[in-house]
């Protein structure tokens, strides 16, 4: 192995820090701008989930956001009052992470044999389905309590620490969202080691090969239903860990937060960075998550120093610009922002 | 025994039979084609040998029933396909298209070994290994795919079309190369529909017709024979 200097060890030791004081940056322009992290933090989980399934295997996905749902009502309904159970988190989030991991085997064992639109069709309906049921099932037997969702979901508590609540440490105020940051940074880590390792092992290439021709992998000896299955399975299972920890920050769960958009955006987010590529789509999620929070805090007050008042609802510009961004970034950088490797190459021999 | 032998294979579209009941055998270290028109169930048949079509009746190879068998353990038994349109992987290298050609295999220092075989029987490979598969040309592909398939050390080879689309000058060099590999030890099963190529190169023939073998002889019987002459070798 190459040996890594100094410069380098400097360039970690500065991200490090830069992300562990970062909390305490945003929380001096306001709190909000802690959640919003965190809610971004979140994307990223969701967004490197699929990018296994979409960007690694070639399997288009649509319906993404209904293991985002699994997690998240696995987690409300074992740590609320609605039924009265209250499992501790090691408990759940796990769980959580599996009960996605079989719905992703439950999706993916139907449709091994489907691709490109007509898997992106199932899939999409598979999306639906689940928020149908999530919006449903709240009669003759009140499961999820339909569209009025759950509500006082325990928040994570690990260690006697109580993640809900603000406590002074050596002087030092850690706010609720400070606390779960750094829960959220420390998966992230986990995370992110898990998708390289991926990446780079026997079986990420055996996702590419089928990506590219599926014939030919099986004449290479893939057994292509399980390594496609496993594609699901684990992309599935990030998606669930990242339901668990929106039910516990937010509190709040109802199936509105998993609609057919949000599925988009997060397919989005992995298109735009650059499929394929763990970076690329670090940023991609990271780039969607904040852009639209920085339009809704400067646009009204840009509008009334021009104009004296407001003329377009934030909404509606974000929208606009998102779309705009979109078709620029694909004219432009066809392949996404970052794009993994082999894209750029093909598409610099191709130019 | 023969090493590979399918008795009685029959493959079904719908309710339209492609191949109606074909047997045929293939010896260790033989050269066979199979030939014929388009759509005489060729292609087909080479499918249900790879076990990518449901088919019925019995194929053995290396003395073992392998209908019923799942694509991907072929490789592991020493059948390697080479699929119709090569099927290189695009995004990735030369280098790393073959890699993927030993995906089955365990045994790291026969990999390196044969890895170095393929670079000096495909020269042309050794020089591209960092080069994106896309970018090859239609022959080098073919060759990548050929060498792909060898990387998984086969015993019989079954080569689906390897002169579809390719260049008279670029088929002869991969034809060289097939001749090549087939000096090497390994049994091929070519089928190609450029009768002539198809004949002068194996040793032996098959000739189908409308999901039927109708003919099975030397190559140079079939060369010299009239019915051959006049369907497959413009008179």
């Amino acid at each position: 192995m190459r040996q890594l200097r100094w410069p380098y060890w400097l360039g970690v030791l500065l991200v490090a820090a830069t992300l562990l004081l970062l909390p305490f940056a945003l929380s001096a322009i306001g709190t909000a701008w802690v959640r919003i992290t965190n809610l971004a933090i979140l994307f990223v989980f969701l967004a490197l989930g699929l990018n296994i399934v979409v960007g690694m295997a070639g399997l288009l996905d649509l319906g993404y956001v209904a293991f985002y749902a699994v997690g998240a009502y696995t987690w409300a309904l074992l740590a609320s009052p609605h039924f009265d159970v209250h499992w501790p988190a090691w408990a759940i989030l796990p769980l959580g992470a599996a009960l996605a991991c079989v719905a992703g085997v439950l999706l993916g064992a139907p449709t091994l044999r489907l691709r490109g639109d007509y898997l992106a069709i199932v899939t999409l309906g598979f999306g639906e389905i689940v928020r149908i049921f999530l919006n449903n099932l709240s009669a003759p037997f009140n499961i999820t309590n339909g569209p009025k969702g759950i509500t006082r979901i325990d928040g994570l508590s690990l260690a006697g620490i109580q993640f809900n609540a603000s406590e002074t440490f050596l002087g030092i105020p850690f706010t609720a969202p400070i606390k779960y940051y750094y829960v959220l940074l420390i998966l992230l880590l986990v995370i992110l080691i898990i998708n390289l390792r991926l990446a780079d092992s026997r079986i990420g290439r055996a996702w590419v090969a089928i990506r590219e021709d599926e014939i030919a992998a099986k004449a290479c000896g893939i057994d292509t239903r399980n390594v496609k299955l496993l594609a699901f399975a684990m992309g599935a299972s990030f998606g669930g860990i990242a339901g668990g920890m929106f039910a516990a920050i937010q509190g709040f769960v109802s199936p509105e937060s998993f609609v057919l958009n949000e599925s988009i955006m997060i397919l989005a987010m992995v298109v735009l960075g650059g499929m394929g590529n763990v970076w690329g789509v670090i940023a991609g999620a990271m780039l969607l998550s904040f852009v639209p929070e920085l339009l809704r805090y400067t646009v009204e007050p840009i509008q009334r120093a021009l104009f004296g008042r407001m003329l377009i609802e934030p909404e509606v510009l974000r929208m606009l610009i998102f779309g705009a961004a979109l078709v620029l970034t694909m004219r432009f950088r066809p392949a996404g922002l970052w794009p993994e490797k082999r894209h750029k190459q093909e598409m610099s021999v191709a130019s | 025994m023969p090493l590979m032998e399918a008795l009685d294979l029959k493959v079904h579209y719908g309710g339209i039979a492609a191949v109606k009941g074909v047997s045929f055998a293939v010896e260790e270290g033989e050269m066979v084609c199979l030939i014929g028109a388009n759509g005489a169930g060729k292609t087909s048949t080479l499918k249900a040998l790879a076990r990518l079509l449901p088919a019925t009746g019995e194929i053995r190879f290396a003395g073992q029933r392998i209908d019923g068998m799942p694509t991907h353990r072929l490789i592991r038994l020493g059948l390697a396909l080479v699929p119709e349109g090569r099927g290189v992987f695009a995004r990735l290298t030369v280098a790393e298209n073959l890699a993927m050609g030993a995906y089955a295999r365990e045994d790291a220092a026969g990999v390196a070994e044969d890895l170095a075989r393929v670079y000096e029987l495909l020269p042309r490979l050794a020089e591209r290994r960092r080069q994106l598969a896309g970018t090859l040309s239609g022959g080098e592909q073919q060759m990548l795919a050929l060498g792909r398939a060898l990387m998984g050390r086969p015993r019989l080879l079954l080569l689906d079309e390897p002169s579809m689309g390719l260049a008279p000058l670029l088929v002869e060099k991969v034809f060289e190369a097939i001749r090549a590999i087939a000096r090497t030890g390994v049994a091929i099963l070519l089928v190609e529909q450029n009768a002539h190529l198809a004949l002068t190169t194996c040793a032996r023939g098959y000739v189908m017709e409308s999901g039927r073998i109708t003919l099975a002889a030397p190559s140079a019987e079939l060369l010299a024979d009239a019915r051959v002459r006049a369907a497959y070798l413009g008179g």
